[in-house]
């Protein structure tokens, strides 16, 4: 435990997923326009997450029209409505760098089989 | 000179949200509440300035004197003695009692501490020279301070010249803090950005002395 956990506890969410680097995500975000407020979603594999507590981020990567696009989200950040779990990964690694110099098959990453009961 | 002011410890650094959902770096001041012990005066001591302590010590190890302040004032003893100076501090009294509510969120404060010491260190760590080339038949001297004065005029270095040195482990004032929340109840004062000093180290926070930046302190 942190001495800043005192500040931190009130500023979790406890709406967070359980999801780990591979797995693929839906992160639905806030967006405000002028006094308008939409959500969109963002969806793609979690190729980092680090920090603890109130500082822990992830970061979200996919392709949008041939370009690899990434985006860091704070875990706990209120502009995040929601997040969704799409397909769970089966990665040997912690970081997932090496997608980025990969692009089509290679840069699938294989679907975690359920543990047989 | 302020005319408030409190001391607390850093307990360390943290996120928090502000209401455009951005993050702030804060700051997270422990504010034990204080007790004042004497309140000095410009007539009788010259100046005006408020002496403070917090937290429990065992009567056993203070000398007499101490127990003698301590007693005189009717104050039960603490761990430090703190003097805050003041513009006025005639509004307080001996034995009253000061929490982390004397400040208000989004109010403008400076923050004093002593540094954490580094030690030795380099001229380039110590006043940020650039030190010397990595190439360029470069032997040894990297992080050398270069030149340091001409030759025989005036055949001396000149005094308060910058080179290598003890670094840290004095008293730094960082100005113009904002105060991002201050809640009695948990004894804490979040404080945007950093402050000088280690964790567990004491901070003194007063309301600010100089400009606020073209932000008007409420």
């Amino acid at each position: 435990m942190n001495p800043t956990d005192i500040v931190d506890r009130e500023n979790l969410r406890d709406d967070v997923p359980d999801f780990r680097p591979g797995d693929t995500l839906k992160v639905h975000v806030r967006v405000v326009e002028g006094n308008r407020e939409r959500t969109q979603v963002f969806q793609g594999a979690v190729i980092r997450r680090q920090g603890t507590g109130a500082r822990e981020t992830f970061t979200v990567r996919k392709l949008s029209f041939g370009v690899g696009v990434e985006r860091t989200f704070p875990v706990h950040s209120p502009v995040l409505a929601k997040i969704e779990v799409v397909t769970r990964g089966d990665v040997r690694r912690a970081k997932l760098y090496y997608l980025r110099g990969r692009v089509g098959k290679a840069a699938k990453i294989k679907e975690k089989r359920a543990a047989r009961t | 000179m302020a005319t408030k002011a409190i001391v607390g410890e850093k307990v360390g650094m943290t996120q928090v949200w502000d209401e455009n959902n951005r993050a702030i770096p804060v700051t997270v001041l422990k504010i034990a509440p204080l007790r004042v012990v004497q309140v000095k005066t410009a007539e009788r001591e010259g100046y005006s300035a408020l002496q403070v302590t917090w937290g429990v010590r065992r009567p056993s190890s203070l000398n007499k004197p101490e127990q003698g302040h301590f007693t005189a004032a009717g104050v039960e003893p603490g761990r430090h003695l703190v003097e805050l100076r003041l513009d006025d501090a005639s509004g307080f009294e001996v034995g009253q009692q000061l929490t982390a509510d004397l400040m208000t969120a989004g109010e403008r404060v400076d923050a004093i501490a002593v540094s954490k010491g580094k030690g030795f260190a380099g001229a380039m760590k110590r006043h940020n020279f650039k030190g010397q080339g990595a190439a360029h038949g470069n032997h040894k001297k990297h992080r050398s301070p270069g030149s340091i004065g001409a030759c025989a005029t005036p055949a001396r270095v000149f005094k308060g010249t910058r080179m290598a040195g003890r670094m840290g482990g004095h008293q730094v004032t960082t100005l113009n803090l904002e105060v991002v929340q201050a809640d009695a109840e948990k004894e804490l004062i979040l404080v945007r950005g950093a402050v000088p000093g280690p964790r567990g180290g004491m901070v003194v926070l007063r309301n600010t002395v100089k400009g606020t930046n073209g932000v008007k302190a409420p």
